[in-house]
């Protein structure tokens, strides 16, 4: 392993050049561009043997991606925010298809108005597509992400494409010290993708065909399956991970101080690290606070979020989106994750980080402030007033 | 070699496959509903050019021996291997 200076762009590259891709087919945007910008030096200066295409957009970015798993290449492809919505047609098509392709997507706000930004609206309004989705802490986790996303993505009981996302500016672009494995750990790590799903001379056969009403069911239940099955092969491959590179990761959620917590903060991305210390805070100051970053939306920790808060007095969702209308998507779905384990427990949803909006070390003390009087309500961060639920 | 329809039709979950994915050719179910003209070749004023193969847009038009031969069970009935036939072996008749 060699330690790199890496901002969290340049630590997924790393990770998607370990994991030899022979395809990669992007169109830039702010805040992923440097991802496929390093990934085009390194097939440049020929230390990744990838077709390389850069595509007239992202639409076309993730078709050429489809078109190359439907011949059995590992294909890669990144966007964020607007490009992420280019390509909303072809998600589901990649998912039914059940082409393993890894997509990086920097998480940035959605017009209009418009913001280049971080926040998460952009793939979690993309839930439904049949794509698994990870969201990273800090670069570490994304360079490693990245190459556990292919193991998974392709294993034959899941064959679901992944998207790992990775908060725009706040993890996309700021630097950490990131150990960068070997290639051969990284070659005893991920195997190279194998698949019947494939376009093949000496094997035809036909690929993306229609479904009529009859047998529909049958293969969306069987998408189902696939997403399902990613809970197993993600602790499989993480098992798998912490042997060869000694780094371990606990699976779908990330639990701190949640043991004998009585209020309990659920989120998702980089902004954890800073719920960290304000659980420390207070802590130290003898209040029972904890944390569960949740890693992965889907397949949903149901199970493990129940196991975590179970014990708790209240809890708390902070996310940065707004499914408008109603509330914070991650917020509905734990809210469903409880009802089905029988647990009833005051649930708050703050919505914060909106368009980059920084979220304050003081706004999340004050989280947890506002959980001790148990309220239940929707609130957004940063806004007074009667739109703050007061 | 075109697809054909086969005898075997997938009605349960084991005889799904797991992807959008099978042997080549192999076709389930019929799609022709919708046509109310279907072409007829008229075999004695057929040259064998083969322009109505390479013109039908749902690839149904097949050579049998020395005939020509359409599959009904996927023709929809567009009429272009009529207009495409310079001999006029084919002309279009009403579904009854």
């Amino acid at each position: 392993m060699a330690k790199k200076f890496l901002s969290g762009n340049e630590a997924f590259a790393y990770g998607v050049r370990l994991a030899r891709p022979q395809v990669i087919s992007a169109y830039p945007i702010t805040p992923q561009t440097i991802v496929v910008e390093k990934l085009s030096e390194f097939v440049e200066d020929g230390s990744l043997n990838a077709e390389f295409i850069h595509v007239e957009s992202e639409h076309s970015a993730l078709s050429c991606a489809i078109g190359a798993s439907s011949v059995g290449a590992r294909a890669f492809t990144a966007t964020s925010s607007q490009g992420l919505l280019y390509m909303a047609e072809c998600l589901p098509y990649a998912a039914g298809g059940r082409f393993p392709i890894v997509m990086m997507n920097a998480n940035r706000s959605t017009a209009l108005p418009w913001n280049i930004y971080g926040d998460q609206r952009d793939s979690l309004s993309q839930l439904d597509s049949g794509w698994i989705q990870a969201y990273a802490g800090n670069a570490q986790e994304a360079l490693d992400l990245a190459l556990m996303s292919f193991y998974i993505a392709e294993h034959s009981e899941v064959s679901t494409p992944f998207m790992a996302n990775l908060d725009g500016f706040v993890l996309t672009h700021t630097y950490e010290v990131v150990d960068v494995p070997t290639q051969e750990q990284a070659d005893a790590f991920l195997p190279g993708y194998e698949t019947e799903n494939k376009l093949d001379l000496q094997n035809p056969r036909n690929l993306a065909f229609s479904a009529g009403p009859d047998t529909n069911t049958f293969f969306k239940y069987k998408e189902h399956l696939g997403i399902l099955n990613a809970s197993e092969i993600i602790d499989k491959a993480e098992e798998r991970f912490a042997e060869i590179f000694g780094r371990r990761y606990s699976g779908l959620t990330e639990s701190y101080q949640t043991e004998d917590a009585e209020y309990i903060l659920i989120t998702l991305g980089s902004i954890s690290g800073l719920v960290r210390e304000a659980v420390d805070k207070l802590r130290a100051e003898g209040k029972s606070a904890g944390l569960l970053r949740l890693r992965y939306l889907r397949p949903f920790p149901n199970e493990e979020i129940a196991n975590a808060v179970k014990n708790a007095k209240a809890l708390a969702v902070l996310e940065k989106d707004i499914s408008f209308g109603n509330e914070g998507t991650v917020y509905t779905n734990v809210n469903s994750a409880l009802q089905k384990a029988g647990i009833e427990l005051p649930t708050s949803n703050y919505i914060g980080g909106l368009g980059g909006k920084n979220i304050s070390f003081e706004e999340i003390i004050n989280i947890f402030d506002e959980l001790e009087k148990q309220r239940s309500t929707v609130k957004f961060l940063g806004i007074g007033g009667e739109a703050n639920g007061d | 070699m075109k697809p054909f329809l086969r005898d075997f039709i997938p009605t349960s979950y084991e005889d799904i496959p797991d992807a959008t994915a099978f042997e080549a050719g192999y076709l389930v179910t019929k799609n022709a509903g919708w046509r109310n003209i279907r072409p007829v070749i008229d075999n004695t004023k057929c040259v064998g050019c083969l322009n109505c193969y390479l013109y039908c847009p749902d690839g149904v038009i097949f050579r049998e021996g020395s005939k020509i031969n359409i599959d009904y069970d996927f023709c929809k009935g567009c009429g272009i291997c009529s207009k495409i036939c310079k001999p006029g072996a084919i002309k279009m008749e009403a579904e009854k």
